[in-house]
């Protein structure tokens, strides 16, 4: 239970950074909350870890042009303080307390969650549900990937090999955005045995462009999208009953896949019922 | 550019600390290994139990999930420093009286991410309490007198009020 012997590089710039990794082996180090329990437990084993934490331009919470952009090294419990999370991106302020505990949430980034895409993690779910991007820096310069297209499969992700998120976005919640968000965890902070996070718009006593992203049912979050139209037309009830052809999970250690299906329906009642209140 | 051992200097309880340690070695292997602070619990090593807890800079973080060449220019106080400074003596009295430990294993990390919580002055809801120390194992006592602790240490600070 002690990581294999690697090497260990400050990035000093992002450019040095991404130069760094051209090297054969090589991890970023952010947060290091998932990485180092992986590299104690020797599930990974790098030869080199670039440390992006003095890079502070990567961190930080702005408005810019009706969006709210988060840069990769901002910490969690900076995002759960920030009024500016609270208000503009209401379902991200609903989901961070319920990653991991205090302690991991002053290390932990909301890059490094995005990045390394655990299944059962609650924000790349997030990011699919309010349709946000991601902004990538690497070797050919920059570019930014919609959250749609940037969860790939387990654990992958639209990043190259020299790749690095530098940013995410997601769009400025407005009075009629309604958000939703619940998870089943054996323990509070533990990962998600099934997750819920949602968006949608309200549309006179109605929603619209609802939005359901599941997590811990599948190798990347995923939309519910039979489940979406039943809910924009109306029933929660019929939500429920076509969610069956939206989600196939399997069974995994946290619990079986029927009763991870049992679980997605009642979170879905919540939800549907968090997104069907009015925004105070 | 890059190396397997590295120079740190840090300030650990108020001393610099000058050292060379492996790459690998997380800050909670260092504190107990190299400077012999064993006050911080190594437990599951992947961030799962709390023993380790440590304050980085003035918040608490997982000792095992952050390696000691990360702490190059930290301040880093452990159990130790914290308990010789007075900090939280209100707290140790509370978990002694109320039979808020056993083996003890547990009790730094309890004890540090407990003050996190009630540093900001205000008595916290039970329910509060638990999500706190949602990330710290006890095998011994469960949470119930743990969470008494903490609680009425609360109060106290507050005087009293609610």
């Amino acid at each position: 239970m002690k990581p294999a012997p690697f090497s260990y590089a400050k990035a000093k710039s992002l450019d040095h950074a991404i130069e760094l990794m051209a090297r054969p082996e090589a991890r970023l180090l952010a947060g290091g909350q998932s990485l180092i329990a992986t590299l104690n437990m020797r599930l990974s084993a790098p030869k080199l870890l670039i440390d992006l934490n003095g890079l502070r331009d990567l961190a930080g919470i702005a408005i810019k042009n009706g969006a709210v952009e988060i840069g990769a090294l901002t910490r969690h419990a900076e995002a759960e303080r920030s009024a500016d999370i609270a208000r503009h991106a209401p379902l991200i302020a609903l989901a961070v307390p319920h990653i991991g505990h205090p302690a991991i949430r002053n290390r932990g980034t909301l890059g490094g969650s995005i990045a390394f895409a655990d299944p059962a993690a609650e924000l790349p779910a997030c990011l699919v549900a309010l349709g946000g991007e991601v902004d990538i820096a690497g070797p050919k310069g920059k570019r930014t990937v919609q959250a749609d297209d940037f969860f790939k499969g387990l654990f992958e992700t639209a990043l190259g090999a020299q790749d690095v998120l530098t940013a995410i976005r997601v769009p400025v919640a407005t009075k009629e955005t309604r958000v939703g968000f619940a998870e089943f965890t054996r323990r509070h902070g533990d990962y998600a045995m099934v997750g819920l996070a949602a968006c949608a718009q309200a549309d006179g006593k109605g929603l619209r462009d609802v939005r359901l992203a599941y997590f811990g049912v599948g190798a990347v979050p995923l939309r519910a999208k039979k489940a979406e139209t039943k809910l924009a037309e109306g029933s929660i009830d019929d939500a429920v009953k076509v969610l069956a052809a939206d989600l196939a999970p399997l069974d995994d250690v946290q619990a079986t896949g029927a009763a991870k299906r049992h679980l997605a329906g009642v979170l879905l009642r919540r939800v549907a019922r968090q997104l069907m209140e009015a925004r105070s | 550019m890059s190396e397997q051992r590295c120079d740190i200097t840090l300030t650990v309880n108020g001393e610099t600390v000058v050292e060379t340690v492996d790459a690998r070695k997380t800050l909670v292997d260092f504190l107990r290994d190299d400077l012999v602070l064993t006050g911080s619990h190594v437990g599951c090593e992947h961030g799962v139990c709390g023993a380790c807890t440590v304050r980085v800079d003035g918040v608490a973080v997982r000792g095992c999930l952050m390696l000691a060449v990360q702490c190059d220019g930290a301040k880093i106080e452990t159990i130790e420093g914290v308990s010789d400074l007075g900090e939280i003596a209100d707290l140790q009295k509370a978990f002694e009286q109320r039979n808020a430990l056993q083996c003890g294993f547990c009790t730094p990390g309890m004890l540090l991410t407990a003050q996190e919580l009630l540093a900001n002055g205000k008595v916290p809801s039970r329910e509060k309490i638990r999500e706190q120390i949602s990330g710290n194992y006890c095998r011994c006592t469960g949470y119930q007198a743990i969470v008494d602790a903490i609680e009425s240490v609360a109060e106290t600070r507050a005087g009293g009020k609610r």
